[in-house]
């Protein structure tokens, strides 16, 4: 690729990229009265998205080989019950990676 | 610009003060960030670098780009064959799950003026789901509030991409792991979205169509067919949904 074309390329990725971020806004722009089905999905939608997002961020992890994705399932573990006994976002996120690094230096 | 906090007003307070407040609070929220920004973004920097480019593209790309999955799959783009169009359309298929977070902030950023337009153009995975769920402390002001979570979480990913673009290979790692911060973080913030809801119809939805999706199509393939079967089936729910109501959903 030449400098020109890498340079196209990027500024594809950063179109397409705020594509996908203003496209709401601007097909339900703020004067407007939104669409009941749109104002809708904006209230069910957030619940269901966090749960994607958990999802997306263990999409790497393969339970068939390596460690099977045990310190995955501990860590997580201790996630959920840091943050059902303090509640504490801070100490609940730190908690579950330290155990998490230990568990993959040390343990597995 | 924006509407200043009715307590703040009472207060008499000036917009400085506001302002000062609303980074004091916004700043808590972004330490995980903080953790697994510099940390990723200091992992692509180097991937970068060791590909053989100069620390300016991923300066540039976290600058402009600033989506973190994205901004890998372009180092491949980049140094594969010019294909614009292929790179249009797979930037739209990885990033599509933004139009989700459109759909849920069409109300949150109403009314923020100039600051609006950041918002948006900065809402990465982590900057939405901040703030989204975050509470807002009465004297500080929401649109200040969500523009410095989201600044901070560019400026996290813009330092670590940079130094890592810039010392690349001469960093050595003893920090294997850390980036499950990133899956902590989220975990927690649905958590917190569970405990506020009265349905948990939706989130059990999203985890579950998720993991299907995932196992089906493979961790390359699984969003679209994620995200199309969340909508499909919150559309087929929405009267026993709706029928939940009383503040269900935040």
């Amino acid at each position: 690729m030449t400098i020109n074309q890498r340079i196209i390329t990027i500024a594809i990725i950063v179109f397409a990229t705020m594509l996908t971020r203003f496209l709401p806004f601007l097909i339900f722009p703020a004067g407007k009265e939104t669409p009941r089905f749109v104002k809708y999905l904006g209230k069910v939608l957030p619940a269901a998205v966090f749960g994607l997002l958990v999802i997306y961020s263990l999409k790497g992890v393969n339970v068939l080989e390596g460690s099977h994705g045990v310190p995955e399932m501990i860590a997580i573990a201790v996630v959920i019950g840091l943050h059902l006994w303090k509640r504490q976002m801070l100490i609940s996120i730190a908690g579950g990676t330290v155990v998490y690094m230990l568990l993959v230096q040390l343990v597995f | 610009m924006s509407k200043l906090s009715e307590t703040a007003r009472a207060s008499g307070e000036n917009k400085k003060g506001i302002i000062k407040r609303s980074f004091k609070a916004a700043f808590p929220n972004t330490i995980p960030i903080f953790a697994g920004f510099c940390f990723l973004g200091l992992t692509y920097g180097i991937y970068m670098n060791v590909s053989g480019f100069s620390f300016i593209y991923p300066m540039i790309m976290s600058l402009t780009v600033f989506a973190g999955s994205m901004e890998f799959v372009a180092v491949g783009m980049l140094l594969g064959t010019f294909n614009p169009f292929q790179a249009f359309i797979m930037t739209l298929m990885i990033n599509a799950r933004h139009l989700f977070y459109g759909i849920s902030m069409l109300d949150k950023y109403k009314g923020l003026g100039l600051k609006k337009i950041y918002l948006i153009f900065g809402m990465c995975d982590e900057s939405f789901s901040i703030n989204y769920t975050a509470d807002i402390p009465d004297d500080a002001d929401k649109g200040w509030f969500m523009f410095f979570v989201t600044a901070l979480n560019q400026f996290y990913w813009f330092l670590g991409s940079t130094l890592g673009g810039i010392f690349g290979s001469l960093i050595k790692f003893s920090t294997e792991g850390l980036d499950f911060v990133m899956t902590a973080m989220f975990i927690v913030i649905f958590m917190e979205q569970w405990m506020k809801d009265k349905q948990h119809i939706s989130a059990i939805l999203g985890l579950g169509v998720s993991l299907v999706c995932l196992i089906i199509f493979g961790a390359d393939n699984f969003i679209i067919p994620a995200m199309l079967a969340i909508v499909l089936l919150l559309s087929v729910l929405k009267k026993p949904l709706e029928k939940t109501k009383g503040g269900e959903t935040a």
